[in-house]
């Protein structure tokens, strides 16, 4: 494992994300992987900005009125119990909310700047930018190989796919597990393996965002280990936004932490989430501002 | 009560006698009526599989043994013959219903697999018109196939196509019959690709068209083929729709797709032979039912080996 990790880090050296912020969402980015060496111009900077932004599916508010800004280069954690809409706040930053066709999102998501709602943005160079993880591990039916290959086949990228597909299973922690085995069905790994390799296969096209969805819910706790140091490894390179039901997970995993309710209205028939508190994990979890967080975090309700 | 010995002694016959209440009432209790009800219900079933079972057995026994004297590569190289039925053949006939599956196939495939597409991940089900066709399809797969020969006269052979009675006319009109089974089978097919996968490729972003072409398709296909396969082999096994467009009865040559000069295909040409008054032709019929049926049993266990090889687990 420590042999590996040195090797992973001699190979890239702080290469900056291919996904460039400056390049507006409006405009095709070619994904290449460069081994360029040198510091991160844009860390530190806000990746997200989110202001008055709710989401209705149907008409019927699933979530209102959240702001908060999201770093760069940090794991950014989404708590709260089921139904606070965390899982929808996550799947508005990379539109996968546009699935849905009945959904509406209203108010502002700024993604270095750029309205990610502004009207001549293109979803898929959205999420090419900001990658997906799913709760439930979802490989394709095909080898591992073209598993991780899919991703930068779909988006032309140019070079040698063999040293692409090693570079994102080493990033993922995986490479050493199935390097004898690529050309294998990726149903045939365990479920904590099927994620990684979601997650290497995501590393693959090189994005400058990682939405994870409640990544570890189906795993077992030594499988959810690896992924939450993969995760420490991987905010060096990438920004992490990851909702979880696992408060010691957030505590454990992030810097930043988002706290969401459910609130009802008077007549108790329409619910919505809405954000309570968002601060720095420490502070959310030894000191937080409001006795709503307070009582979940300690386990009083929720 | 301070006595170990008799309290746990108590114990045991307090458990023992608690526990032979609760077999003789739950796992005992069972009314005996019930248990003959359900025994009854199970014999009938099996009657009604055997009944069956015993039908089809019958046919194909009879089918054999009334065919037996002709069960020989004559009946597949030989053509029809009007003088000499005890040597004739379904050579003509067997080529007319490869050259009407073959085109069959060809028509079918591309317009079953994309309208199934369209109707799974296009189309917006809150929109009228997706429901009228949705309906539509889901009826005409249950249309009578003489209907389609009727369509197929009054619309291909006559009317405004006018194609005349020629094979590629039978052609449209079988790929009009199982087109709606087509679609059925291969939308059933797209939808058991689970959305997952999907967003999977989306979140990596792909374009819709990328994850359709490159997951969604080739994930289906094994289903999509058994699909096509099962219609297909209703359609090698229809006659109505064919004796309607033009397949005609004694045809001694071979057909072609476009020639006008009459084809006919395997079960048109049985259903002729045992119309016939000779002995000769009927022998010749129970010959021409076994051969139709090893075709069509050879058809579906492809399909059936196609779909448990390829099957999918998810």
């Amino acid at each position: 494992m420590s042999d590996q990790v040195t090797e992973r880090s001699e190979r890239d050296t702080d290469a900056v994300p291919a996904a460039r912020p400056d390049v507006p969402l409006t405009q095709g980015i070619a994904v290449a992987h460069h081994e360029s060496t040198g510091t991160d111009p844009w860390a530190g900077d806000k990746v997200f900005e989110i202001d008055g932004l709710s989401v209705a599916y149907g008409g019927k508010t699933a979530v209102k009125d959240v702001g908060l800004d999201i770093f760069r280069n940090e794991v950014t954690a989404m708590i709260g119990p089921s139904g606070c809409g965390k899982s929808t706040l996550l799947r508005c930053l990379n539109r996968m909310n546009d699935l849905v066709p009945s959904a509406e999102v209203t108010g502002t998501a700024l993604y270095h700047g750029q309205d990610l709602y502004g009207p001549d943005v293109d979803p898929v160079e959205v999420r090419k930018r900001i990658g997906m993880v799913f709760q439930k591990p979802n490989p394709f039916p095909k080898s591992i190989y073209d598993n991780i290959a899919f991703g930068p086949r779909v988006l032309g990228v140019k070079g040698d796919m063999d040293e692409i597909v090693e570079r994102a299973l080493r990033r993922g922690a995986l490479w050493d597990e199935v390097k004898d085995r690529l050309k294998d069905n990726a149903y045939g790994m365990s479920g904590g393996q099927q994620q990684r390799l979601c997650i290497a296969r995501c590393l693959a096209v090189d994005p400058d965002v990682i939405l994870m969805d409640e990544p570890c819910s189906a795993l077992d706790p030594i499988s959810t280990g690896k992924i939450e140091d993969l995760m420490q490894e991987l905010k060096e390179r990438y920004s992490i936004v990851i909702v979880t039901h696992n408060m010691q997970q957030a505590a454990r995993v992030s810097d930043k932490t988002a706290f969401l309710i459910v609130e009802l209205d008077s007549t108790e028939k329409n619910r919505w989430g809405q954000l309570v508190e968002y601060d720095q994990t420490e502070k959310i979890f030894t000191n937080p501002a409001d006795e709503r967080t307070e009582a979940y975090v300690t386990g009083k309700v929720g | 009560m301070s006595d170990p010995i008799r309290s746990a002694e108590r114990t045991r016959l307090a458990t023992a006698g608690a526990r032979s209440v609760t077999e003789a009432t739950v796992l005992g209790g069972q009314p005996t009526r019930d248990v003959l009800k359900g025994r009854v219900f199970f014999a009938f079933l099996l009657l009604m599989v055997g009944l069956a079972l015993l039908g089809l057995a019958a046919l194909i026994v009879d089918a054999v043994i009334d065919g037996s004297s002709r069960l020989d590569t004559s009946l597949i190289t030989e053509s029809t013959s009007r003088i000499s039925p005890e040597t004739a053949g379904y050579a003509n006939a067997i080529l007319g219903t490869v050259y009407l599956i073959g085109a069959v196939i060809l028509m079918v495939v591309p317009l079953g697999v994309g309208a199934a597409l369209y109707l799974e991940e296009y189309a917006d089900r809150d929109r009228w018109w997706n429901r009228v066709v949705e309906v539509n399809v889901q009826n005409l797969a249950a249309v009578p196939s003489i209907v389609y020969g009727i369509l197929g006269l009054a619309f291909i052979v006559r009317g405004p196509i006018d194609l005349g009675f020629i094979l590629f006319a039978g052609a449209i009109t079988l790929s009009l019959l199982v087109l709606p089974t087509v679609i059925i089978a291969g939308r059933e097919a797209i939808r058991a690709v689970p959305p997952s996968i999907r967003e999977g490729s989306l979140a990596l972003g792909a374009t819709k068209w990328q994850t359709i072409r490159r997951q969604v398709l080739p994930a289906a296909i094994p289903g999509i083929a058994t699909g096509v396969i099962l219609a297909v082999s209703r359609a090698a096994g229809e006659t109505a729709p064919l004796l309607l467009v033009g397949a005609t009865t004694f045809v001694t040559f071979n057909p072609t797709v476009f020639g006008d000069n009459g084809y006919t295909a395997l079960p048109v040409l049985i259903f002729n032979n045992a119309k016939q008054a000779q002995p000769e032709f009927q022998v010749l019929a129970a010959a021409g039912i076994v051969l139709m049926l090893v075709v069509i049993l050879v058809m579906n266990s492809f399909a059936i080996w196609l779909r448990n090889r390829y099957e999918q687990r998810w």
